[in-house]
């Protein structure tokens, strides 16, 4: 295919995105007032690659697309544009260090686009951009729109006017170029026979064409397309991978998309990184990323179990647990209880409601849809390199541990180091944390516990520390942690597992143990904002908070009505003063 | 009574809505309601007479308006309402199918319009040769607005940004020359480049502060900068001399010859008899070359591409910050060519009038040039033109409506009214083209076929 594709084959260790990065966003956070919308967000955009750039809404995927485009000015972070190969390391740092925008050399340049204004992100840096709400010059036809994005060269050749004004044939010919040029985008889009009608005219999905036809005409090095399926039927999806892949291909653009339709995200992308509340949880290689139990927690969210009562979804559900079976069966059993698939196969009979044990694994479901056909359809020398690598990877247990060592060798953060170090480090790690709540139990548990110690094997790499927990429940089985607003069957189930099984046991955490929980949940800061600990404490002095009362009356499809365990009584308030 | 038609005039296919009886019925109900609430204001007249109020029965008024009301309503209704064919269909399919009949007829009315600008001087001279030089004068004022007309529109029209506050170009022009004149000697072809550039200069100057205003602020803004230029050369008395204005600014010459009585003059020269109406003609085709160069190069620039970036910043200005136009340039761009041909227009304001002062640069200038952009359709340069004859000449037509007098009686004075019909018409136009006279737009570039756009999908802009 090209030059890029090479390196990705052939390098063992480093991926092209990292090797040869078009883009650089490093350390980015942008803040709204209060508000966090995009915190510390380092990843790299491969030259010659489609990156997908997916997480949930209100992830920060957008606001992340106006830093690299301008738009938003970043609070911190550095965002590197790079024509010419390499990471130009040297290049990079000299222009930071010296306070210029950019600089452009014969091997290439380096463009600091957090220090640039918007249209000159699009003109120097070669940025071109589309937005979710499409926005075409509706009033102007499709060629003139086509003719606008191709402002500076015009402007140049019109002698900034004043030429143009005079009549001189060079704009004339520079003007006939441009239409040329513009014909030979709405060729590649299909729209050349609506070229003199006006934009507005058209129907959506031509209108999402003609805006990437847009943007190709300022002859972008890098493309940030906004949601470009969105609205789109099936075949114009389709068309629309086959546009992307043409222009990266044949133009050797490189493409950055923000996109929900896993789709086509998962048949087009080279690299995929995940957001979920303004951070990164996952980056690396679309099949690796898309089996990625954090992304499947956070992406599809993990008690939204209404979604799970579809009968397909069942099904899928049902047929994974049978693969994973096989998976487990050797893994240790820390290892495997965290993972998705592998609890999924027992609870079924278990649970009291059809539909909860199939939590887990319903989130999977329509990524593990996608990214089944994705190599398929693909094809290519590198997929199939790529997918080997992978395979082999996540081989035969699909542990959690090797799976985010891979996944985050794109980061720069202090997670990528302590996860190259290996099980040896983590485990190092974890022994502390597990040490100190040992300390604090009997200031934090009325009930006396069992001493036993729940290891998570990489527990180190999360911020925070690991509440302490109990191998077994108390006496009289543990409560219903349902009952608490945010939490579902699913992490109920995840919480057994750090062995927290009681009311008082998530009063008790602090803010460093609700650090580590949220890490380890795939869902930094959500405890805070659902208030589990005051809930907690509330339940476990035995009282009722509005949502339990909920759940009690069996108004809460997503979790299970009843009470289970010893049920606190009123009286025993005092453990839940943390 | 038989019910033989609804009372919708929409019937069913069972109700015969055409009959007669219905249309009967109806304008009977009308001609109730009428003398119901007419009795009061029409039937009942208050006096004063000697000891308070006397009350006067006015019945023969009284049934004049009950009759006006039915026959007027029974009319309606048979013609109009209530019959499967209405008078008025024609008419509204007439309305709908306008549009591109409208911008055929601008393209020929385009040439005609030229051609009788061009010998309009001679037209008068020789048809009305008693009224001339009223006629030409009133052409001179027309041109003048029309070509004020297009200077602002590659503000409004064009680049969407409204601005209320175009007289002050107008005025920077018109005092930069007067100035001039008045302190360093400078004839008025010297001056009108100067004056024009120091409104361009004034225009970048203001334009800077409203780059981020949008909507109703960036008119408000524009508005009071119009208002400071007025207010700071009505004060600054030692410079501009305040209230008194500024007399005895230069007539134009032509290469250098005065258009006077006498030796030297341009009748003396040419060896032909001295006639007051020569400076007229010769003012008329200075403006008619003004507006010609203001015309011929917004014409250019729209096809140019700081022409489309204005468009397209009136159509969206995020997108056009997303394809690397520098919105910020654009904008004083737009600002500066439209001050600079406004500069002109003043410039040659104050050699016409002999004396200016700040009077005649008050916030009505600005709302008559608007009005005639918005009235002729934003972007459109034939909409100006017509616009611009409709208001300045429909204006000073509507002083001579003599004849009204002889239908409304003698105590009828028509000039009291011109404003009243004036406004009327204004509302009947904009109610009939709520886009303007001529508010399809033309591609600036095209491929295969040029097909004219629809005002519904071209957007206004900011502070509409």
């Amino acid at each position: 295919m090209k030059t890029a594709t090479k390196v990705k084959t052939t390098g063992d260790a480093t991926p092209n995105w990292d090797a040869d990065p078009v883009l650089s966003v490093e350390h980015l956070t942008m803040r709204f007032g209060g508000l966090v919308a995009v915190g510390d967000l380092c990843f790299n955009v491969g030259r010659g690659d489609i990156t997908a750039l997916i997480g949930p809404n209100g992830a920060g995927k957008t606001t992340v697309f106006n830093c690299v485009t301008g738009f938003y000015k970043p609070t911190e972070g550095r965002i590197v544009m790079r024509h010419g190969p390499g990471r130009q390391d040297d290049a990079v740092e000299a222009v930071t260090a010296s306070g210029l925008k950019w600089q452009s050399t014969n091997a290439g340049g380096v463009f600091l686009l957090e220090r640039m204004p918007d249209h000159e992100i699009s003109h120097k840096a070669k940025v071109a951009r589309t937005f979710q709400n499409i926005r075409l010059f509706g009033g102007m036809t499709v060629l003139e729109n086509l003719l606008v994005a191709q402002h500076n060269p015009l402007m140049v050749a019109s002698g900034f006017s004043l030429g143009g004004i005079l009549g001189l044939p060079s704009y004339k010919r520079a003007q006939q170029e441009a239409i040329d040029k513009a014909v030979y985008w709405l060729e590649r889009t299909h729209l050349v026979e609506r070229a003199d009608d006006p934009a507005a005219d058209l129907p959506y999905g031509d209108q999402r064409r003609l805006e990437i036809a847009r943007a190709m005409c300022i002859g972008p090095q890098l493309l940030c397309l906004d949601e470009p399926a969105a609205g789109l039927n099936p075949r114009e999806s389709a068309e629309l991978n086959q546009l992307l892949k043409y222009i990266r291909d044949e133009h050797n653009v490189s493409v950055l998309l923000i996109e929900h339709d896993m789709g086509v995200v998962m048949e087009i992308s080279d690299h995929v990184v995940v957001l979920d509340y303004g951070v990164k949880i996952a980056d690396g290689a679309a099949d690796a990323v898309k089996s990625d139990p954090k992304v499947i927690a956070a992406y599809l969210g993990v008690d939204d179990e209404a979604e799970i009562d579809v009968p397909e979804i069942r099904k899928d559900v049902a047929k994974v647990a049978a693969e994973s079976d096989g998976a487990t069966a050797a893994g240790s059993k820390k290892a495997s209880a965290r993972k998705a698939p592998a609890k999924a196969r027992k609870p079924a009979a278990r649970k009291t409601k059809a539909a909860a044990p199939a939590a887990d694994t319903a989130f999977a479901q329509p990524l593990m849809a996608t990214g089944a056909k994705a190599p398929a359809k693909r094809g290519t020398a590198k997929a199939s390199a790529r997918s080997q690598e992978k395979t082999s990877a996540k081989a035969p247990e699909k542990a959690r541990a090797p799976k985010t060592a891979k996944a985050k060798t794109g980061t720069t953060g202090p997670a990528k180091t302590a996860a190259a170090g290996g099980a040896a480090k983590s485990a190092a790690a974890a022994t502390p944390a597990k040490a100190k709540p040992a300390t604090r139990k009997p200031a934090a548990k009325p009930a006396p516990a069992e001493a036993s110690e729940i290891k998570i094997a990489n527990s180190g790499d999360y911020p925070g520390k690991q509440p302490h927990g109990t191998r077994k429940p108390r006496a009289g089985g543990g409560n219903n942690l349902t009952r608490i607003k945010g939490i579902g069957p699913a992490n109920e189930k995840k919480l057994n597992t750090l062995g927290t099984w009681h009311f008082d046991q998530i009063a008790a955490w602090k803010k460093a143990e609700i650090e580590w929980v949220g890490a380890y949940l795939s869902f930094p800061g959500r405890i805070e904002r659902e208030e589990w600990v005051k809930q907690a404490k509330v339940l476990a002095r035995g009282g009722e908070t509005a949502f339990s009362k909920r759940v009690d009356k069996g108004d809460v499809p997503t979790s299970v009505p009843g009470r289970r365990g010893a049920q606190p009584k009123k009286t025993t308030a005092k453990g839940g003063k943390a | 009574m038989a019910v033989s038609g609804t009372k919708t005039p929409v019937a069913g296919p069972q109700g015969d809505p055409n009959s007669l009886q219905a249309s009967i019925k109806d304008a009977a109900m009308a001609a109730f309601l009428a003398g119901v609430l007419g009795f009061f204001f029409i039937g009942i007249r208050t006096d004063i007479a000697p000891g308070g109020l006397d009350l006067k029965m006015r019945w023969g008024a009284w049934i004049i308006s009950i009759l006006i009301v039915f026959a007027g309503r029974l009319l309606l209704n048979l013609f109009v309402y209530k019959t499967r064919r209405p008078v008025t269909r024609n008419l509204s399919i007439g309305l709908s199918g306008s549009e591109s009949r409208l911008a055929q007829a601008g393209k020929v009315l385009k040439w005609g319009l030229f051609a009788f600008a061009l010998i309009l001087p001679f037209f008068f001279t020789t048809f009305f040769p008693g009224r001339d030089r009223q006629f030409i004068d009133l052409a001179i004022l027309i041109m003048t607005y029309i070509m004020l007309g297009w200077g602002l529109n590659i503000v409004v029209g064009l680049a969407g940004l409204l601005d209320l506050g175009y007289v002050a170009f107008y005025a920077v022009g018109a005092y930069s020359f007067a100035l001039l004149a008045q302190y360093l000697d400078f004839g008025f072809w010297l001056a009108l480049p100067l004056a024009g550039l120091l409104a361009a200069t004034w225009g970048v100057i203001l334009g800077f502060p409203v780059l981020r205003l949008r909507g109703d602020y960036l008119a408000i803004v524009t508005l009071a900068f119009g208002e400071i230029i007025r207010v700071v050369l009505l004060n600054w008395y030692e410079f501009t001399k305040g209230p008194d204005g500024i007399s005895g600014i230069p007539k134009p010459t032509f290469f250098g010859l005065e258009l006077k009585r006498g030796e030297g003059g341009f009748a003396d020269f040419f060896g032909i008899a001295y006639d007051p109406i020569q400076r007229f003609i010769f003012l008329y085709y200075i403006i008619f070359i003004l507006a010609l160069i203001t015309n011929f190069v917004t014409m250019r620039l729209r096809r140019l591409p700081i022409g489309r970036a204005w468009e397209a910043l009136r159509e969206d200005e995020i997108a056009c910050r997303s394809l690397g136009i520098n919105t910020r340039n654009t904008k004083l761009t737009a600002f500066a060519i439209g001050a600079m041909f406004g500069g002109f227009a003043g410039s040659f304001f104050a050699t016409r009038q002999g004396f200016i002062s700040p009077e005649s640069f008050t916030f009505l200038e600005s709302a008559i040039i608007l009005a005639i952009v918005v009235l002729g359709g934003l972007g459109s340069q034939i909409g100006v033109v017509i616009a611009a004859v409709v208001m300045i000449g429909g204006i000073e037509m509507l002083r001579n409506l003599g004849f009204l007098q002889q239908v409304f009686g003698s105590g009828f004075d028509p000039v009291q009214y011109r404003m009243l019909i004036f406004g009327l018409a204004m509302v009947l136009i904009m109610v009939w083209k709520p886009r303007g006279l001529i508010s399809t737009r033309e591609p600036s570039a095209v491929l295969k076929e040029k097909k004219r756009i629809g005002a519904d999908m071209v957007a206004q802009g900011e502070g509409h």
